[in-house]
């Protein structure tokens, strides 16, 4: 009964998705406000509708009602509580039922958030996000219904896969769906904006703190992927060039970009074209990652289910997204001109860099992923691109992307003169090289040149964040009262960008200092790793709520002081058979070890045993992290809750 | 010229410059790391790469592996139906790494003769088959063999 209900919800959205996307945006055609009106109360009616839909979805797992494909699917009786609810979106179906109710939930805060934005923008705003959802939906009813049946019913379900149960990947889709979703509101204010002809520094301030929320989501579910596959694959990695962690990428960049673009939009009206083709950029290639990820056409470790009848779909979808979107613009964007002027050396040269280097980046990404596809399906052979490529042309092109994120904020717009900053930035530069230089010698003794330019590039930005709010405090009565007086912006800007000095620090120091040992390990055996004594101390069996496992322990000491006692598992969970490796991690702010059981090399009781020390490795996630709150700080900033007629970013109270 | 047309003619040659570079050196780094699947009736014909890394696929052979007593050292056989190649592995297996599975593995021929593989790959699903492998079988197949003992 629930899973037709929730099928009936389904289609009820969808209908009201139609009518949110077509009515509305007749009206704002023809200028009829009551059709304008039809917006909003479609858009909470659309979203009241998929809740209905997801809370039937979730029914059908939290009950164990196997006769639903999926649940059987994708769950079991054996699994624990929050693992059958997080198992809603562990699967294609549900997931993308996320996507919607996601995209649901954001029109209505869209809706709740711009009463002060012309009746007409709003209309065309939550039209073209009713347009995208109706896409979604229709993908949904006709190609992937959560709520099919299966007769006769299954005893029990096949079980999440046991990768997905973890609480990592409890939140890690969420936080990215609400990112890529998020890149919609950007799709459509640039959209909406383009039908209105009305590209000014109104409608980028509108759309910069959706912009920057769907981006600080998006950076908290790249996170907490990346931190998942490190403790979870069982291998250690944070990053692995994998073609699905590069559709989530991607987006980021572009979505970088986009923020930095838009702020030259708003606050000098120049680039105003350029940043319509990011935003949509930034959600085409939101579907791009869901149709890689989806559609099974990538060879990785996400692509569980496979089917080409949606990718297709999918396909056909992006295809009317990105081609009618762009056809919009083609129509619209000659008549935009970008007003505002600058000079060779001014903040808006320096955020043009930034722009270059992000789409340049994101477009070498973007070809190594999709290479080995064209190829592919051309029928020319089957080739692999791997990480070498992503790093030789990745980390060339952030070196100078950080190096002027140092200097851009202390720029000023329009026009600024290379004499005033050159000797202040030289000092910082230098002392920023020789930091760099002496940490990785002072903790480690050896200093590979590549390390010394990641910690120098690290000083460099916290160095220059310091001279910022130096600059802008020293003219206060007291230093106090001076950095009262600093925007919530400003600091989500500097946030983000030590965010983004943290992470360099992590990358660098676990790259070149980390030490990896894959060894032959018998109980009683001992090994020493960067100093620290490991002692294999054996394997007991234990039995979990729905697995079996052998716990190894390890007993790490320094001299007779012990340090950590660490648990890794090998599990086998009992529907799939499946093995699954738990790390055992002792974590620490300066270094990480790492220990995870490989497998049984035979009867005495030796197994192959990873042993890793991985030095500053949580300074990555932390970044991602302040990044994040960055984002979010800086979208909460006073001056995009008020009216039409906001007031300058210096002369505010905060 | 004034000087505004000046200065976007500056950025503007930067810029392409810049993106010229930058797709060059990409360029250069995509063909140098390219690695190309081929199935161990390929490698046994000889047209595998002898100085550059490749990948091999297929189903672990059933009986196959062995250990090296005192080290991580693993060999095992990967087959497509019609021929079979020895891997060399230094390390620790996948997970879902054991006999009758299809995995890739990426590495290269030494001077002796063997494929030592750098990294073993076998896919975190249990009924998955990585398309590369899968195609190698239907080819082999497809030639003529028959005597498959290959289930999904």
């Amino acid at each position: 009964m629930v899973p037709e209900l929730g099928h009936f919800a389904l289609i009820l959205a969808l209908v009201l998705a139609m009518v949110q996307g077509v009515v509305p945006l007749a009206g704002a055609a023809t200028g009829r406000t009551h059709w304008m009106a039809v917006a909003r109360p479609a858009a909470w009616g659309q979203f009241f509708f998929l809740a209905l839909a997801y809370a039937g979805l979730t029914y059908a797992f939290v009950t164990n009602d196997f006769s639903v494909t999926y649940a059987a699917q994708n769950s079991n009786s054996q699994l624990p509580l929050i693992y059958r609810i997080s198992a809603v979106w562990g699967g294609h179906e549900g997931s993308l039922l996320l996507w919607v109710a996601m995209m649901g939930l954001w029109t209505v805060a869209v809706g709740l958030f711009s009463r002060r934005l012309p009746v007409a923008m709003v209309a065309r705003v939550i039209g073209v996000m009713g347009l995208v959802s109706s896409g979604f939906l229709l993908f949904m009813l006709l190609t992937s219904n959560p709520f099919d049946r299966i007769w006769p019913a299954p005893m029990d379900g096949r079980d999440l896969n046991p990768l997905l149960q973890d609480p990592g990947l409890v939140i890690h889709p969420p936080m990215l769906y609400m990112g890529y979703v998020g890149f919609s509101v950007a799709f459509a204010f640039a959209v909406a904006a383009l039908l209105g002809g009305r590209l000014d520094a109104a409608w980028a301030r509108w759309s910069r703190p959706w912009t920057t929320i769907a981006w600080a989501f998006l950076t908290l579910g790249i996170a907490l992927g990346s931190w998942w596959a490190y403790y979870e694959l069982g291998w250690g990695g944070w990053w692995f060039w994998d073609p699905v962690e590069n559709a989530s990428f991607i987006p980021w960049l572009v979505g970088i970009a986009l923020m930095h673009s838009l702020a030259v939009s708003e606050k000098r009206g120049a680039f105003k074209s350029w940043t319509v083709l990011l935003a949509i950029f930034a959600f085409a290639l939101s579907l791009l990652g869901t149709f890689l990820v989806r559609s099974g056409v990538l060879t990785s470790v996400h692509a569980f289910a496979n089917d080409p009848a949606r990718g297709v779909f999918i396909l056909m979808l992006l295809g009317a997204v990105v081609g009618g979107s762009l056809l919009i613009y083609a129509l619209r964007a000659p008549a935009v001109k970008s007003t505002g002027r600058f000079s060779l050396f001014s903040r808006e040269t320096l955020l043009l860099g930034n722009n270059v280097l992000l789409a340049v980046a994101a477009g070498t990404i973007l070809l190594g992923t999709l290479y080995p596809l064209v190829l592919d399906s051309l029928g020319v052979g089957k080739i692999s691109v791997g990480p070498p490529y992503f790093n030789a042309v990745f980390v060339p092109l952030m070196i100078p992307l950080i190096f002027a994120m140092g200097i851009g904020p202390l720029t000023r717009w329009k026009r600024d003169r290379v004499n005033r900053l050159l000797p202040v930035l030289s000092v910082v530069l230098i002392v920023s090289a020789i930091l760099g230089a002496l940490l990785p010698w002072w903790l480690y003794g050896e200093v590979p040149a590549m390390a010394a330019v990641g910690a120098a590039l690290s000083f460099w930005v916290l160095l220059t964040v310091l001279l910022d709010v130096h600059h802008r405090t020293r003219n206060a009565e007291s230093t106090v009262a001076g950095l009262r007086k600093l925007t919530l912006s400003f600091w989500g800007m500097n946030l983000a960008h030590l965010g983004v000095a943290a992470a360099v620090l992590g990358v660098t120091f676990s790259t070149y200092f980390g030490e990896e040992r894959d060894l032959r390990m018998a109980p009683g055996d001992s090994v020493e790793v960067a100093g620290l004594a490991f002692n294999f101390e054996g394997v007991d069996q234990r039995r979990g709520p729905n697995y079996v496992a052998n716990t190894g322990v390890v007993r790490v000491t320094d001299g007779d002081r012990q340090v950590a006692l660490m648990e890794t598992e090998k599990r086998v969970y009992n529907v799939q058979g499946m093995p699954m490796t738990e790390a055992g991690i002792d974590a620490g702010l300066t270094r990480d070890l790492y220990v995870a059981m490989g497998e049984q090399l035979d009867d005495s009781g030796a197994w192959a045993l990873r042993i890793y020390h991985k030095p500053f490795v949580r300074w990555i996630w932390l970044g991602g992290l302040l990044m994040a709150l960055g984002g979010l700080l800086a979208a909460s900033d006073r001056r995009y809750r008020l009216g039409r007629h906001g007031i300058s970013e210096r002369g505010e109270n905060a | 010229m004034n000087p505004i047309r000046k200065n976007r003619l500056i950025l503007a040659g930067v810029i392409v410059v810049g993106v010229g570079i930058a797709a060059a050196l990409a360029l250069v780094a995509l063909s140098e790391n390219i690695n190309l699947f081929y199935s161990p009736s390929q490698v046994v014909a000889g047209e595998a790469p002898r100085d550059h890394t490749f990948r091999l696929g297929g189903l672990v052979e059933e009986g196959s592996v062995s250990r090296d007593p005192d080290s991580l050292v693993v060999q095992f056989g990967v087959t497509d139906g019609a021929e079979s190649m020895i891997i060399y592995h230094r390390g620790i297996l996948p997970d879902l790494f054991r006999e009758g599975q299809g995995i890739v593995a990426q590495g290269r021929i030494g001077d002796d003769g063997r494929f030592m593989a750098d990294e073993v790959l076998a896919k975190h699903d249990e009924n998955y088959m990585p398309p590369e492998v899968e195609h190698a079988l239907e080819t082999a197949r497809s030639l003529g063999v028959t005597d498959q003992k290959t289930e999904r």
